[in-house]
């Protein structure tokens, strides 16, 4: 056993770690852990949760068929012990391991399974994330208690990824059949943690399920979680929250604000950090506007935004500028650093080229037109509106009139329809490459509007790979080809940046940089 | 007195139709597209589809002409039915009513404390010879009056609860969670008592009335205590409606800043993610209070002051 205070700075200051790693000793049961969240979390359900700060206590009451190496990306057993995947992705078999119940009684079996994977698609437009994993899908077949194929119209390889996730975590089916708004304060799983009582706004308050003994495969033991209570308690005021770390009120924080981890660290505090694999933070044009709609420009753009200085000026050392259009932590990521460089002159370079000549007030001028880009933006991540405000500055540098416009959060999937904008600022969290798909496809949301039918080719055949290797090249020059194309300008990547006390030790980021609470132990 | 009243009820339907009405024409028609809206919630960009959109409008029934929305949903909340929210599903009148005990308990003992505040401090300021601490006490109203309660409440934060370790920072549990919050909600509120109450006490004083009690013998304190308080707390009196609204607009904050749940956390929330029959049960909750206060305050008022009968003009 090593025993290592050495370790305890390792883990405060290693970007990538993906635990709050330091094991001075064994660990202890029991204790109640306090984590304050930045954000209220909207519904208990996993299934029909779309925030990040619903997910983390939503994650906790369930299991999936699959769980996914958060170091090397491989697809491990959790309730589902094999399964087997035909040739053309069109079919997938789990066999379930015996024995595991849901908190009612319940037996989690290929039943349930098939049950389960109905009702997301039946949520439809409530299952934010899940329905667009389960697109096509055609039909669960349960062959005996224990095994259910899974079968889909068209080749979806993203599909085995997608059993991982919180939002295909399995529900008991008392709780399927209970309506949708209802399943947001109730709701009944497999997991590790029961929900004892959901306060809309307040807290979300868990209980240790005794009898558990169905873990993950990546986890110290299958056996029951350390903790006894789990509280997720919601602090909305960053620094009440850092406070309240600091003051011991709260065990532990999420959205530690960038200018407050030197103040944690040096207080004896532990800051981790995991960057979120899927689309970095990026502006994403409108393709349909004349100017958007130019590559010269996009390329411009994508020269003119100095990344380093923006982590450097508004972000922390935790944070990384982005390198490709994935995000470091994504499968198959590949590092085109050198289509994002800053270039400056470069950039004016082009936008000469393309007629825009510098005009009277610095802003170029073409036809009489000034070189005007609407930015839109919404506040789903607290340093994005100094990020922005930056960006828009070097944007101006080289000559564009860059005006940024806010939406809430809500209203950001409407204006982005409306179309009247140039670009647009947002990320997605997902583990698997298709992620790309899922932003840029014709056939899903694109909200860029992109209309290209080699790009098309190249997404759907992605999905419909299932060798590794031949899929890795496939991701590889789908992230070449979007970031030449431009139809994506990648500025970082968001980073879950967590602070915890001294006691709190094993609190581990899933591949998604969320978290799992299953080994965590205070001591 | 009984034709009074029931114009005065008249009068507060009118202002609760006038709140749903406005806020129905805000929420439901003016920007955006309510399906999509609801559907967002919050999260992150997700991929829904027409069909997808069109079920949530069904559901809603935002397909219907607004014409026909507006009095459907008007009809029900004639009834008590405010809807449900987009967020949970559970009754916006129920979830209101949930909230509501630990927003009276959080507002009424801030309004306490308010009063209770803003009169020691007019007060004083009044009865005190000292010119140098007459000018302070009299000063600290418009202070507090222009210290954002943000602000008040952050501070307290750092140094009562994180420096100093007394009283928790966070959450509504007992009555030591309550006392930051509330000194917090009512130093606005003081001041604007303080204020009122310091100058129509000042000007009580130089009345004719006051010199010839003092002619008689009475002390000074005699004088305000018995005389002066009772005339002068009448402008501090009519205030009290938009105290009401001040201490409803300051639970938004407080609540928020302490972690505390209510109605200002609800309203917070619900204008986040857009959960449009929340909001406007939220502006239906405010009329009904500002209606009650009003009422309060015109049928209190003649038994403070003999003069003032319900229904005739105030001379104020």
């Amino acid at each position: 056993m090593v025993l290592g205070g050495a370790l305890v700075a390792s883990g405060c200051s290693s970007a990538t770690s993906s635990e709050a790693g330091d094991a001075p000793g064994e660990p202890v049961a029991g204790g109640e852990l306090t984590f304050a969240l930045a954000s209220a979390p909207t519904c208990a359900d996993p299934q029909q949760a779309a925030t990040n700060d619903s997910i983390y206590p939503a994650r906790q009451l369930v299991d999936s068929l699959t769980d996914q190496d958060p170091e090397t990306g491989e697809i491990v057993p959790w309730l589902a012990e094999s399964w087997e995947v035909d040739a053309d992705a069109t079919a997938f078999t789990f066999v379930l391991r015996p024995g595991a119940t849901f908190s009612d009684g319940a037996p989690v079996d290929a039943e349930a399974v098939r049950a389960n994977l109905d009702g997301v698609v039946e949520l439809g437009a409530r299952a934010v994330l899940g329905a667009g994993y389960l697109a096509g899908y055609r039909e669960s077949v349960v062959l005996d208690e224990l095994t259910v194929r899974v079968e889909f119209e068209q080749p979806n390889a993203q599909f085995l990824q997608a059993t991982s996730t919180h939002a295909l975590g399995l529900l008991s089916p008392a709780t399927l059949a209970a309506p949708a708004a209802d399943r947001c304060t109730e709701v009944i799983g497999s997991g590790p943690f029961v929900l004892d009582e959901f306060t809309l706004n307040r807290s979300v308050r868990q209980i240790r399920r005794e009898d558990y003994a169905w873990g993950s495969s990546l986890w110290r033991d299958d056996g029951p979680a350390h903790l006894e209570r789990l509280t997720f308690e919601v602090i909305a005021e960053s620094g009440v929250r850092t406070g309240g770390l600091a003051s011991g009120q709260v065990d532990a924080i999420g959205g530690v604000a960038p200018q407050d981890e030197a103040t944690l660290t040096a207080g004896g505090h532990t800051v981790i950090s995991r960057p979120n694999p899927g689309l970095p933070f990026a502006l994403f044009p409108q393709l349909e506007r004349p100017i958007a709609g130019d590559p010269a420009v996009r390329r411009a753009v994508s020269l003119a935004i100095d990344r380093e200085e923006v982590v450097a000026t508004v972000l922390s050392e935790s944070f990384r500028p982005a390198t490709s259009a994935l995000a470091s932590t994504t499968d198959l990521y590949a590092d085109h650093a050198d289509l994002l460089g800053h270039d400056p002159a470069e950039a004016g370079r082009l936008l000469d080229e393309a007629g825009w000549e510098p005009g009277s007030d610095g802003v170029r001028v073409k036809d009489g037109e000034p070189l005007r880009l609407s930015l839109i933006w919404g506040a789903n991540f607290g340093p994005n509106q100094p990020a922005l405000e930056l960006i828009q500055q070097q944007l101006n540098a080289v000559g564009f009139d860059a005006e940024l416009r806010t939406v809430t959060i809500a209203e950001y999937n409407a204006a982005r329809e409306a179309g009247d904008y140039d670009f647009a600022w947002s990320n997605t969290t997902r583990t698997d490459p298709d992620v790309l798909r899922a932003g840029l496809s014709r056939e899903l949301a694109n909200l860029s509007r992109v209309d290209d039918p080699a790009l098309e080719e190249l997404l759907a055949e992605q999905n419909a790979t299932t060798d590794p290797g031949a899929r890795a090249e496939l991701v590889e020059r789908v992230q070449a080809e979007v970031l030449e194309k431009g139809y994506l300008v990648p500025v970082f990547e968001l980073t879950t940046v967590l602070g915890l006390g001294e006691h709190v030790h094993d609190l581990d980021f899933e591949a998604s940089s969320r978290l799992q609470f299953h080994d965590t132990w205070l001591g | 007195m009984g034709r009074y009243l029931l114009r005065r009820l008249l009068q507060a339907v009118f202002v609760l139709w006038a709140a749903y009405t406005l806020s129905f024409v805000v929420l439901y028609l003016l920007p955006g597209d309510p399906a999509e809206i609801m559907v967002a919630g919050g999260g992150e960009g997700t991929d829904i589809s027409d069909a997808q959109l069109a079920e949530v409008r069904a559901e809603w029934g935002l397909d219907a002409p607004p014409a026909t929305q507006y009095l459907d949903r008007l009809t029900d909340a004639i009834r008590g039915d405010l809807g449900v929210s987009t967020q949970t599903g559970d009754q916006v009148t129920a979830m209101i009513a949930d909230q509501l005990p630990a927003t009276l308990q959080l507002t009424l003992t801030a309004a306490t404390l308010a009063v209770l505040l803003g009169a020691a401090v007019a007060l004083a300021g009044v009865y005190t010879t000292r010119p140098w601490l007459r000018q302070v006490l009299l000063s600290l109203p418009a202070l507090g009056a222009s210290a954002p309660t943000f602000w008040v409440g952050l501070l307290l934060i750092q140094l009562v609860s994180f420096r100093w370790g007394l009283l928790p920072a966070i959450g509504d549990q007992g009555w030591r969670g309550l006392i930051l919050p509330a000194v917090t909600l009512a130093l606005p509120t003081a001041a604007v008592l303080g204020q009122v109450l310091a100058k129509s006490l000042s000007h009580t004083l130089a009345e004719p009335y006051v010199e010839t009690a003092l002619a008689k013998g009475a002390g000074r304190a005699r004088v305000l205590l018995r005389h002066a308080v009772r005339n002068a707390a009448l402008p501090a009196f009519t205030v009290l409606g938009v105290l009401v609204g001040n201490l409803l607009a300051g639970s938004v904050v407080v609540e928020t800043v302490f972690s505390r749940t209510g109605v200002g956390r609800i309203t917070a929330n619900s204008v986040t993610v857009q959960d449009i029959p929340v909001v406007q049960g939220l502006v239906v909750l405010g009329a009904v209070a500002f209606v009650l206060a009003s009422l309060a305050v015109d049928l209190v008022y003649p038994l403070l002051d003999p003069r003032v009968t319900p229904g005739r003009a105030v001379a104020a």
